[in-house]
């Protein structure tokens, strides 16, 4: 059988792939890598369809060693790559012959890294796919040190070239955001988003980016009113009681009792998942411009 | 559609709010009975539906949906019946018949012997919130919630009645248990319960 074994996990390392969206209605989160085109990309390197399982890595520190001739590709933010302890660079197909020895070293920048190889990681999938769903416990646990992964039949040659886009990853966030579901319980919504300056906090994770600063405030009207729970999107911004907004990722709860104020937009979650604790964060509040589709 | 509000929820989502479950049930049923092509999520909860579809793909579609719901007319019943059993044999059971003014032999009778709805799922991956509850047993949650609930236990809370499909914490009130498996991820229907599903709870033998 083809496989990996995992010598050092490094502080996390998951198994991820485009995650199971559709099941929101039974109360299962979406999962999936955070920084979506880069695992995209390391799939598309080592030959792979763009849906393959890889690895997540936090923060580095990965070490695997090839069970069998295989190709592997790290992308995400530029990190060094060793194989038998010689740099080889991420963000390209790297060969590695059976015994061989690959270690991630730790992003300068940014947070998650993702291995791509040749065959896609095959453990079990649930829900039609392989993510490991930190929230609720779907999917396979968290890979641990020793770990032997399974990887599955290789159906196309790595191409060794493509648009190569290591996730560049900024000192500041500017993100945008557009109002509502629930922006009528605060008080001048735009105002308060656009005043407002936030850092990203260590409580963070593949649930939400947790932010801390300025404490969004509630109309009068609202104050201490209950929301009955209502589904919550990937990207939405929920306000809690004290006021400090968390943006949702990938494994949020599908449903919630607190306003969500804002939806980041897709496109823009696997920058913030790639942000550093401490990492400075503002909004840029957009309303529907008036060609909207929804309102026409 | 006088009575529905679209809130706009991101660029590919719209959260549909009406006034009751069973508006919520109809726009669920309308939507679903649509079948749109891009259609990723649609979500319903106590007074509103989520409906999310594939990012930069149109949610005119949605919209056009949405303008065909008769919020009056109820959804069809759901297809599936579920019947699970139940041990009556839960901590707060005493607590749920003084509450009620009744012997908690009438409790049990009472929850038994109702149909309820999956009104939607949420809280856990297959954790159903069913309606129907008599109105005897719509009951407040507990004074302070429990640090566990363990898995299997079939409770009450305001209007909701739900079996727990693993343990977690938990503040509603416990009538029972099941042995029956409520969610499991490996199977192919991996949840017991899903919205609009009918369920009777049986006395186990």
């Amino acid at each position: 059988m083809r496989r990996l074994t995992v010598l050092r996990t490094g502080p996390q390392a998951l198994v991820q792939d485009l995650g199971r969206p559709g099941y929101a209605h039974l109360g299962v989160p979406p999962s999936g890598a955070l920084d979506e085109p880069a695992l995209r990309l390391a799939n598309r390197l080592v030959g792979n369809p763009e849906s393959a399982a890889g690895l997540e890595v936090l923060l580095g520190g990965l070490a695997v060693r090839a069970g069998s001739s295989c190709t592997v590709a790290v992308t995400g933010p530029r990190v060094p790559v060793l194989r038998n302890g010689s740099a080889v660079g991420s963000h390209a197909p790297v060969h590695l012959a059976d015994g061989d020895v690959l270690e991630v070293g730790t992003p300068e920048r940014g947070l998650r890294c993702y291995l791509g190889v040749s065959g896609g990681v095959d453990v079990a999938a649930e829900l039609g796919s392989r993510s490991t769903d930190l929230l609720s416990g779907i999917g396979p646990d968290p890979v641990r040190d020793g770990d032997d992964l399974p990887l599955g039949p290789v159906t196309a040659p790595a191409v060794g070239a493509d648009v190569l886009v290591p996730t560049r990853v900024p000192d500041a966030l500017v993100v945008p955001v557009l109002l509502g579901p629930r922006d009528d319980w605060f008080g001048d919504p735009a105002g308060q988003l656009r005043a407002g300056r936030w850092t990203v906090s260590e409580k963070s994770n593949r649930v939400g980016v947790r932010l801390t600063g300025t404490a969004l405030e509630r109309t009068e009207a609202f104050l201490g009113e209950e929301l009955p729970s209502e589904g919550i999107p990937t990207g939405g911004v929920q306000v809690p009681a004290d006021g400090q907004p968390v943006v949702f990722l990938a494994d949020h709860p599908t449903t919630g009792g607190y306003p969500v104020i804002g939806v980041v937009p897709a496109g823009v979650l696997p920058l913030l998942a790639q942000a550093r604790p401490g990492v400075p964060l503002e909004f840029r509040p957009q309303a529907q411009l008036g060609l909207d589709p929804l309102f026409r | 559609m006088e009575d529905m509000r679209l809130r706009r929820c991101g660029p590919d989502a719209v959260l549909v709010e009406v006034d009751s479950l069973d508006e919520v049930s109809a726009v669920r049923a309308a939507v679903r009975a649509a079948d749109l092509p891009d259609l990723v999520e649609l979500v319903p909860a106590a007074r509103t539906v989520l409906v999310s579809v594939r990012p930069g793909t149109d949610l005119a579609p949605v919209r056009r949906v949405l303008d065909e719901v008769d919020l009056s007319r109820p959804a069809e019943v759901g297809s599936r019946e579920v019947r699970i059993p139940v041990h009556y044999d839960g901590p707060d059971l005493e607590l749920v018949a003084r509450t009620a003014g009744m012997s908690e032999a009438e409790v049990v009778a009472l929850h038994s012997g109702t149909e309820y709805e999956v009104a939607f799922c949420g809280f856990a991956p297959g954790f159903g919130y069913l309606v129907g509850l008599p109105e005897a047993l719509r009951q407040p949650r507990l004074d302070s919630p429990r640090t566990k609930v363990p898995a299997g236990s079939v409770a009450i809370a305001g209007e909701f009645t739900a079996a727990y499909p693993r343990a977690t914490p938990g503040g509603w009130r416990l009538l029972g248990r099941t042995d029956t498996t409520l969610f499991d991820a490996r199977r192919d229907v991996p949840a017991l319960l899903a919205p609009g599903d009918r369920v009777r709870f049986e006395v186990a033998g």
